[in-house]
């Protein structure tokens, strides 16, 4: 078996205020392979934002290992990794294709590709024709989907997504979980998916890695035996109830 | 077509009600027949022009200090909320400081400048540099702040300079407020340049006046008023004709 893509283990990190330490993240452990999308799930308070931003480099951290890549994959830090957010953070001045190809100026990539590529995204994530608007003009959903047009940009090979579709209506929500499927399954990325969400959390993920606050530690890495493509039918099956009735165990919740 | 006369209209409103409050101020002066040394007529007003004042000489004097003033206190202030933001400690050191001055009525430290810097241009462009380089000066910094910390963060995952998230981020989001600040600065700018030629000066609108006071030529003051106030709105026309240009429709505070 070909070694892990993203490997944590014993992860732990505390931050320190004034005179008080205030444990974010105990003992994480786990393992993605290249092209899984593996979603982490918890309450508020649990870490898993900090989990995101020490992959990122964001964040130091005490102890245990973080290790991105390794002898199939290269990992560059500062080119492989697309971050989205619950909020779209788009820039609203600039016109919805030059906010997709921010990351690819910043990296100092070649504008005519870049701008060639952000047309491919934007039209992947089902905005073309929208290229020349400005976000306001454009829903919460839609924004979303700018920004993941973003985060793939500059083709990283890791998209950390933080609750990105925290902020949308039910509906909307549902709609943009089988949008990212769609949009994983061709892209082909390593994606790491934070959500407070049990049900979205195991419809997405191959794997759930399941966090518990106070005290904050790892609960469990649960690998989900359910075929892709998914379909929102597969929420009604009872397998799908047995995984999100044991996650809710883990939270004190059943 | 339909855009075009909907504007016309709108400038046609403007133009209608300024001109309405004109011939109600000649009526109002028929009608009651105050006296001309009390209350000018509109045309007794315009007439004034005909005596030997220097009309354009104090005009040309006055708009130097209030430009020069402003334009001092846009570079200035700009460049000061930069190193603000960019040397925290410089901030935490100074801006107590500046909060503190911002109380002071600058129309009161007039008297002084005129005993530092002695009587003149120079010194009236330094009592209106005064008053109003506060008001740039906090909103830039505000709006250098307004950036979401998230937002930063993906830039920082893409190795971002410090420069590059200044010249893309930080800037374009802060124009708004700076120009915020800068319609607001451009009535104080006005009014400090006054107020040192009301002190000491031998030129200028405000010197003038109190020149014609003596001599009861009421309408020669109010010509001095219209003519100050023309200096005022057209450094404010210019604002907005700049910020039309610069920040665009799509660029406001929120």
């Amino acid at each position: 078996m070909s070694q892990a893509f993203i490997h944590l283990s014993g992860v732990r990190k505390t931050f320190k205020s004034r005179n008080e330490e205030f444990l974010a993240v105990s003992e994480v452990t786990f393992d993605a392979n290249a092209g899984e999308l593996v979603s982490i799930v918890g309450p508020s308070g649990c870490g898993k934002t900090t989990v995101l931003k020490i992959l990122a480099g964001l964040h130091t951290y005490d102890s245990g290992t973080v290790k991105i890549g390794n002898e199939e994959e290269s990992f560059d830090p500062s080119t492989d990794i697309g971050m989205v957010y619950q909020q779209p953070l788009l820039l609203k001045w600039r016109k919805i294709i030059d906010n997709v190809v921010l990351p690819a100026e910043i990296l100092g990539l070649p504008r005519k590709e870049s701008l060639e590529r952000a047309r491919y995204l934007l039209d992947m994530v089902g905005l073309k024709g929208f290229e020349s608007n400005y976000p306001h003009e454009l829903s919460g959903g839609m924004q979303q989907r700018t920004s993941i047009a973003r985060a793939l940009i500059h083709d990283p090979k890791v998209i950390l997504m933080d609750e990105p579709f925290g902020a949308l209506d039910a509906l909307t929500r549902e709609k943009m979980n089988l949008e990212l499927l769609r949009i994983w399954e061709e892209s082909k990325k390593t994606i790491l998916f934070v959500t407070h969400g049990i049900q979205e959390a195991v419809f997405l993920g191959s794997r759930v890695i399941v966090l518990t606050a106070g005290p904050a530690r790892m609960a469990d890495n649960l690998e989900i035996d359910l075929p892709y493509p998914r379909v929102l039918d597969m929420k009604t099956h009872e397998e799908f109830g047995k995984y999100t009735r044991h996650i809710y165990k883990h939270m004190d919740m059943a | 077509m339909n855009n075009f006369s909907k504007r016309l209209g709108q400038y046609g409103i403007i133009v209608l009600v300024h001109l309405a409050v004109v011939v109600l101020w000649h009526l109002a002066i028929k009608i009651t027949e105050v006296p001309d040394y009390v209350m000018p007529t509109p045309i007794a007003t315009l007439l004034s022009l005909q005596e030997d004042y220097g009309w354009l000489h104090n005009t040309w004097v006055t708009g130097v200090e209030v430009w020069g003033g402003y334009g001092l206190a846009i570079v200035v202030g700009v460049i000061t909320a930069l190193l603000f933001s960019w040397f925290r400690t410089l901030e935490t050191l100074l801006m107590p400081l500046m909060v503190s001055l911002n109380m002071i009525p600058k129309v009161a430290l007039g008297p002084l400048f005129i005993v530092w810097f002695s009587y003149g241009i120079d010194s009236n462009i330094l009592i209106s540099f005064s008053i109003c380089f506060l008001p740039i000066l906090l909103t830039m910094d505000r709006g250098l702040k307004e950036v979401d910390p998230d937002l930063i963060d993906l830039v920082r995952t893409l190795n971002a300079s410090r420069l590059q998230i200044f010249t893309k981020i930080q800037l374009p989001g802060a124009l708004p407020y700076l120009f915020s600040g800068m319609k607001v600065a451009v009535v104080l700018a006005v009014a400090g340049a006054i107020v040192g030629e009301f002190i000491a000066s031998e030129e200028g609108l405000g010197y003038l006046m109190l020149q014609v006071q003596v001599t009861m030529d009421t309408a020669a003051m109010f010509m001095g008023v219209l003519l100050i106030t023309l200096i005022g709105v057209t450094l404010y026309a210019l604002v907005l004709l700049l910020e039309y240009f610069v920040v665009g429709k799509t660029n406001t505070v929120n």
